[in-house]
């Protein structure tokens, strides 16, 4: 059997793929994608940690997770076709209307 | 029971009248607002006439209560009036004189362009005097006290684009507060020992207090605190200097508030406050000081002014002086009989003084006038009488109330009588220059034709001569006139003081039986001050009409002194250096550049910029960039982590 620490580890880094992706890159798709993975990383540390403690709760928030990154993610995919629509560009840097 | 006698419609006529006229005069004709101030000024005289006629079937005090004001533990003022023969003589003349002093007002004020403002504050005057003659407690005559002085700024200030008068106006009531401070020190110190400000709950409480020198020493403080108020308002060494100056305002108001009214309101207080007074004598002898070194000193002023309105302030000054010593050697009745027909008398001399104003197109300079005996006859005949009155040559009004001051002051110290004496001198010289100066001689003014003056134009003034003033203003003078002719005789015999004697009670009534020894010292007295009186007038004759070469000559041989007296013994000067230019350095260098500037200010600076600094530093993390924001959570986050995982290490 694969001990815990093995999926923590692996989540973990999943984790920091995501914030590392959502900092450096500027494209808002890939920061989308980040957040994506961030959310992921999380999920498999609650699922081993479920599967771990033979306690179902975590695998109930992964659910509830994946069901508001699902509609987080439609509604963004929504957002960010607007957003090229009327700024031509999917640059987060230049979407700057509201800073000083 | 006693019938009532609705005092509380005396004072609150004249302030409805205030009320209307200050609230719509503005857009109401002249007429509108003259018949309204005197329908409501003459409502009250009538109304204390009609209290006076039932007076005598009242008790001699009489009281009436209107509304609760303070009720505070064992402690209560309420608006409540009070009324006797003393409050019933202040009355009639306050009403009376200033009736007329309405009715010439209309008059003299027509061509102003403030002339519904300036009987809104006379009526107002009139409400406050009134309450400050009507009250039956020290509270509701401070309130009186306050008003009139209110009123009296409000009214020396009236032409307030005249640096001049705005100034005189500021001194009056500065002046007048420091004298208030000292009266309202004697009510507080009344209050401790009486629990009461009532006057028949103290009067009654002073003789039952234990003699000894504990009741001495408290009586004698607050009747030196309440003469240091008198002095305020009645313009008495050391606080006279503001009414000079209030000359500024205009005539009729001079010869109401700055002579005939409230002026004497420091009399009627110390008059009013006798009992206090009576157990006091050292207070008393600080009154009859003040007086009488007040009298012969802005007498000696009054020589040396030119401006005819300062020559009658100073004699105000100095009559007033006469009524302290009066007061002060324990006479108060003569003290109040002097205030009535100095009332008529200087009333009638400023309102003359007036007329002559306006006659010469606002020219006060008495050296630019003269010889107007022949165009203004009813003016020069009316001050005529008036200065005869003031002099004190019989059978005029002031003969009877100098006389009597003079005698009472003879029989307590023959220094009072002598300094009075000289002072009478004086009066009637100064008096009668001023009559001299002004109506004899040969007119050495310009030619009205241009008035320097709006109040003193006319529209249709084609004529380039000095006119007499029209019906209005010389009807007043005429009664006036009669009054200072007629208003001493009431003294004949003693019957005013007989008048008065409820109020001041038996501590006269003594006096009276010395009387009858004194006769003949009483009649050489009288001869010796009307002799005096004469000599004044002969000697003004001699100097200003037969010889008027000669006082300039007698003035350059007093050199230095004579300079003294022409500048005020420099008095002016005086508290400028001592407590004016002190009081303004300590201001501006001290608590403006000092305090204010570098304490208060700086502070305050100080701690905006300190804020605005921080903020400049503080302002570049909320940049707006995502990334960043992002950044510092996922380190903020790290540290929390590391932190906690660092205490489950350290567990």
């Amino acid at each position: 059997m694969v001990p815990l620490s093995y999926y923590l580890v692996l989540s973990g880094i999943l984790f920091a793929c995501g914030v590392t992706g959502f900092l450096i890159k500027r494209n808002i798709i890939t920061i989308f994608m980040s957040i994506e993975l961030m959310l992921n990383g999380v999920n498999l540390s609650f699922v081993a940690f479920a599967a771990h403690w033979h306690a179902l709760a975590g695998q109930v928030f992964v659910f509830f997770v994946m069901v508001v990154a699902a509609a987080e993610a439609a509604v963004g995919l929504a957002i960010i076709i607007a957003v090229y629509r009327t700024r031509e560009t999917l640059n987060v840097d230049q979407v700057n209307l509201l800073k000083l | 029971m006693t019938p009532t006698l609705n005092l509380w419609l005396i004072p609150i006529l004249p302030l409805a009248g205030a009320a209307i006229n200050g609230f719509f005069g503005k857009k109401s004709s002249r007429t509108a607002v003259s018949t309204i101030a005197l329908f409501f000024c003459g409502a009250a005289f009538v109304w204390a006439l009609s209290v006076a006629w039932r007076f005598s079937s009242v008790a001699p005090l009489h009281q009436e209560y209107l509304a609760h004001w303070i009720r505070s533990g064992s402690f209560t003022a309420d608006f409540a009036f009070y009324l006797d023969p003393l409050s019933l003589v202040m009355l009639l003349v306050v009403t009376g004189v200033g009736f007329l002093i309405h009715i010439y007002s209309v008059g003299y004020m027509w061509d102003d362009p403030g002339y519904y403002r300036f009987f809104s504050y006379l009526n107002l005057f009139m409400f406050f005097m009134l309450t400050l003659v009507l009250a039956n407690n020290y509270l509701v005559m401070f309130i009186g006290w306050e008003g009139v002085g209110l009123a009296s700024y409000l009214l020396i200030g009236f032409w307030f684009t005249k640096d001049s008068a705005a100034s005189a106006g500021k001194k009056a009531f500065i002046v007048n507060r420091i004298g208030d401070f000292g009266f309202l020190i004697g009510l507080f110190l009344l209050i401790q020992h009486f629990g009461s400000l009532n006057f028949t709950q103290i009067f009654e409480g002073v003789p039952h207090l234990t003699p000894g020198a504990g009741t001495e020493a408290l009586l004698t403080t607050v009747g030196i605190l309440l003469m240091v108020g008198a002095c305020g308002k009645s313009a008495q060494i050391p606080l006279y200097v503001w009414l000079p100056d209030a000359m500024e305002g205009p005539t009729p108001v001079s010869a109401l508030i700055h002579a005939a009214t409230m002026v004497t309101a420091g009399v009627y207080m110390v008059a009013r406050s006798h009992v206090i007074f009576e157990r006091a004598p050292m207070a008393l002898t600080v009154v009859a000081i003040i007086g009488t070194l007040t009298a012969l000193f802005a007498a000696t002023i009054g020589i040396t002014q030119t401006d005819i309105k300062k020559v009658l302030a100073y004699s105000t000054v100095s009559q007033l002086g006469y009524m302290f010593m009066a007061c002060g050697v324990g006479a108060f009745s003569a003290g109040i009989f002097h205030l009535m027909t100095h009332a008529f008398f200087k009333g009638l001399l400023f309102l003359g003084a007036g007329s002559v104003i306006h006659a010469v197109g606002g020219e006060q300079d008495m050296r630019k006038m003269g010889g107007l005996k022949s165009y203004i006859p009813v003016t020069a005949a009316t001050m005529g009488i008036a200065t005869l009155a003031i002099a004190g040559i019989w059978p005029f009004a002031g003969f009877f109330s100098k006389d009597e001051i003079l005698w009472k002051a003879y029989q307590a110290n023959w220094v009072y009588w002598l300094i009075g004496l000289v002072t009478a001198f004086i009066t009637s010289f100064y008096m009668f220059r001023l009559l001299f100066m002004t109506f004899w001689g040969d007119y050495h003014g310009i030619q009205v034709d241009a008035h320097g003056r709006v109040h003193a134009a006319h529209g249709d003034d084609g004529h380039g001569e000095p006119h007499e003033s029209p019906m209005v203003m010389l009807v007043p003078l005429m009664i006036l006139a009669v009054l200072s002719l007629v208003g001493g005789w009431v003294g004949i015999g003693n019957r005013f003081e007989h008048f008065l004697a409820p109020v001041f009670g038996s501590g006269e009534a003594a006096g009276s039986g010395k009387e009858a020894a004194g006769n003949f010292t009483e009649y050489l007295l009288m001869g010796v001050s009307v002799l005096v009186a004469a000599l004044g007038a002969i000697l003004a004759w001699v100097l200003y009409v037969s010889k008027p070469y000669l006082p300039q000559k007698i003035a350059d041989g007093f050199g230095s002194l004579y300079e003294a007296v022409l500048n005020k013994y420099y008095v002016d000067e005086l508290y400028a250096a001592l407590f004016v230019k002190p009081l303004v350095d300590g201001s501006t260098r001290i608590l403006w550049q000092g305090v204010d500037r570098k304490v208060i200010d700086d502070s305050i600076n100080d701690a905006a910029d300190g804020a605005q600094h921080v903020s400049d530093e503080v302002r570049h993390m909320q940049s707006g960039n995502l990334r960043s924001y992002a950044g510092w959570i996922a380190a903020g986050s790290a540290v929390v982590i590391a932190y906690m995982i660092w205490l489950g290490v350290g567990r």
